[in-house]
């Protein structure tokens, strides 16, 4: 293999990208996450156009660009509509693997939340399983108010 | 070469402002989108694809084409994102004329948006810099426009007083205007008074960070006149970059404005733009530039700017009136303002622009600026231009 970089030193610069945010989550999703905080109760909003009950809630029925009006209490059962199991120990994950993340579809609800499956050999788990939400003891009110969903069979 | 006519048909923004908790992005996004199809009097079914930008880095969201689906309307249509830095808003606007110029598309919603509050304004910016040459030593938007100031001064021997005129009509414009963020008039001294930000640029001088979404509906010359009596017909437009690295420009003229102008003016048969030219909306994110930039237009002789601005030339009643709408310096939701630019001159040429209208209006002429000193503009006419 030749010197490539033969007479010269090569000179590289090493930094990171560093802008500090602060996402505002709006008053559809504030709302959802204060009940899910203070009351352990998970909230969805419906269409008045078509009738969806969107859980996550949204503020806009995407398919009908129509504005959601009313919240309907749904869950705290649902039913698993996919999921992955993470065997690698990457960077980014916050918890210890194996980890398994679900497309949960909460009961009443027409759309998935994506959560966490817990309590349950990842082995164990079957699309179609009925799960539960168990909720964080010391709960913010963000997504992580709901510790995991846990299967019930 | 255009291969058909193509028209603004309806407009729509955000009431902007410094902050919006009570949306996400999505949802401010949707504010914007529902005022331009009530403003046109089309559904979301009648558009046929969806173009929209905002600032790389600014929200930290990529793929902001897909994300915004909750709120562009864009479920099931075509949609392409594009972000140009400062002129994201009017590339938006001339990609949006180029999807219907040339035929692909009849009735295209162009939307841009930004909600600043969300980051650190300065730390995003740098990221468009060269990492190893200008990152290290150079920082953010108003160290730039501080070195173009400060060129133009030097040459022509204007001053700090002279940039403090242009905010004084802009703010005082802006008061007109039920969307600006800033609504508020200021005197002379007020803004020479106002902390130095960067020589010899003050506080008042300069744009605030706005969250803020604004939404333009383009259609060809097919159905714009049966979507409105009073389409805004776009003539031309224009865009030049110039140079990579900051030590390349040429500072104190813009170059990119002024040959992005000669084009725009060559391609509409305008030969004395100061008479042909009814009312400007330019993307103007601090006072001085105010000055510079419409030398480099060939508006006014080099030198002459700041005497034409005195006359009171520019302002609301005078011969050529710049920033009905208050402009950048009263309002600044990056992504959005290029376009917004673009929707306030679509506005004058309608007959739309309420209190902030300015008489008679047959050409208007919206601008767009970006960060390493590039432009866009776009000539709006009342008349169907010639192909
Ligand atoms: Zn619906």
């Amino acid at each position: 293999m030749g010197n490539i970089f033969y007479g010269i030193e090569p000179s590289v610069y090493k930094s990171q990208i560093n802008v500090p945010y602060q996402w505002w989550a709006g008053e559809t999703a504030s709302k959802f996450f204060m009940v899910l905080r203070d009351d352990k109760k998970i909230l969805g909003k419906q269409c008045p156009r078509c009738g969806k009950v969107y859980c996550p809630p949204k503020k806009t029925c995407p398919s009908c660009f129509t504005e959601t009006n009313s919240w309907k209490e749904v869950g705290p059962k649902g039913k698993l509509i996919s999921y992955t199991i993470v065997l690698r120990q990457l960077a980014a994950l916050q918890k210890k693997v194996p980890v398994a993340f679900g497309l949960i579809c909460i009961d009443g609800a027409d759309n998935a939340m994506l959560h966490y499956i817990g309590d349950v050999d990842v082995n164990n788990i079957t699309i179609g399983m009925e799960v539960e939400a168990v909720f964080a003891d010391d709960r913010n009110a963000t997504i992580n108010a709901i510790s995991h969903f846990k299967p019930l069979t | 070469m255009a291969k058909r006519r193509v028209a603004i048909v309806g407009t729509g923004q955000t009431n902007h402002k410094s902050h919006r908790p009570d949306v996400n992005g999505q949802e401010l996004i949707h504010e914007a989108v529902v005022r331009a199809l009530q403003d046109a009097e089309l559904s979301i079914n009648d558009i046929d694809a969806i173009l929209i930008g905002n600032m790389d880095h600014f929200e930290g969201i990529n793929y902001v084409d897909c994300w915004s689906i909750d709120g562009s309307g864009g479920y099931h249509k075509p949609i392409m994102k594009l972000t140009t830095g400062g002129t994201t808003g009017s590339t938006l606007a001339i990609g949006g004329y180029h999807f219907v110029a040339s035929g692909m598309f009849d009735k295209v919603l162009v939307i841009g948006w930004e909600k600043n509050s969300e980051s650190d304004t300065t730390g995003a910016i740098t990221t468009a810099f060269d990492p190893i040459w200008d990152r290290l030593v150079f920082a953010g938007a108003i160290s730039g426009l501080a070195v173009e100031a400060q060129s133009y001064m030097a040459k022509y021997g204007a001053t700090d007083r002279d940039g403090a005129r242009v905010s004084v009509r802009d703010r005082k414009h802006a008061c007109n205007n039920p969307y600006a963020q800033l609504r508020k008039e200021v005197t002379l001294e007020e803004v020479l008074a106002s902390p130095m930000l960067a020589d010899p640029i003050h506080l008042l001088d300069v744009c605030p960070r706005t969250d803020g979404a604004c939404a333009v509906v383009i259609a060809s010359e097919d159905c714009a006149e049966t979507i409105t009596s009073t389409p805004d017909w776009i003539w031309a437009t224009a865009n030049r970059h110039t140079y990579s690295y900051l030590g390349d420009v040429n500072w104190g003229e813009l170059d990119s404005i002024a040959d992005a102008s000669k084009e725009l003016f060559k391609k509409s048969g305008i030969n004395e733009p100061r008479k042909q030219i009814n009312v400007i909306e330019m993307y103007q994110p601090y006072s001085l530039a105010g000055i510079i930039w419409i030398e480099d237009m060939g508006i006014i002789p080099r030198g002459k700017g700041a005497e034409y601005i005195w006359s009171g030339a520019t302002d609301m009643g005078g011969e050529l009136p710049i920033n009905p709408s208050g402009g950048v310096i009263a309002c600044n939701p990056i992504g959005a303002t290029g376009l917004i630019r673009c929707a306030e001159a679509a506005m004058q040429v309608m007959g739309k622009a309420e209190g902030r209208q300015v008489p008679d209006v047959n050409f208007a002429v919206s601008t767009g600026f970006g960060g390493c000193m590039w432009t866009d503009m776009i000539l709006h006419g009342k008349n169907k231009p010639n192909l």
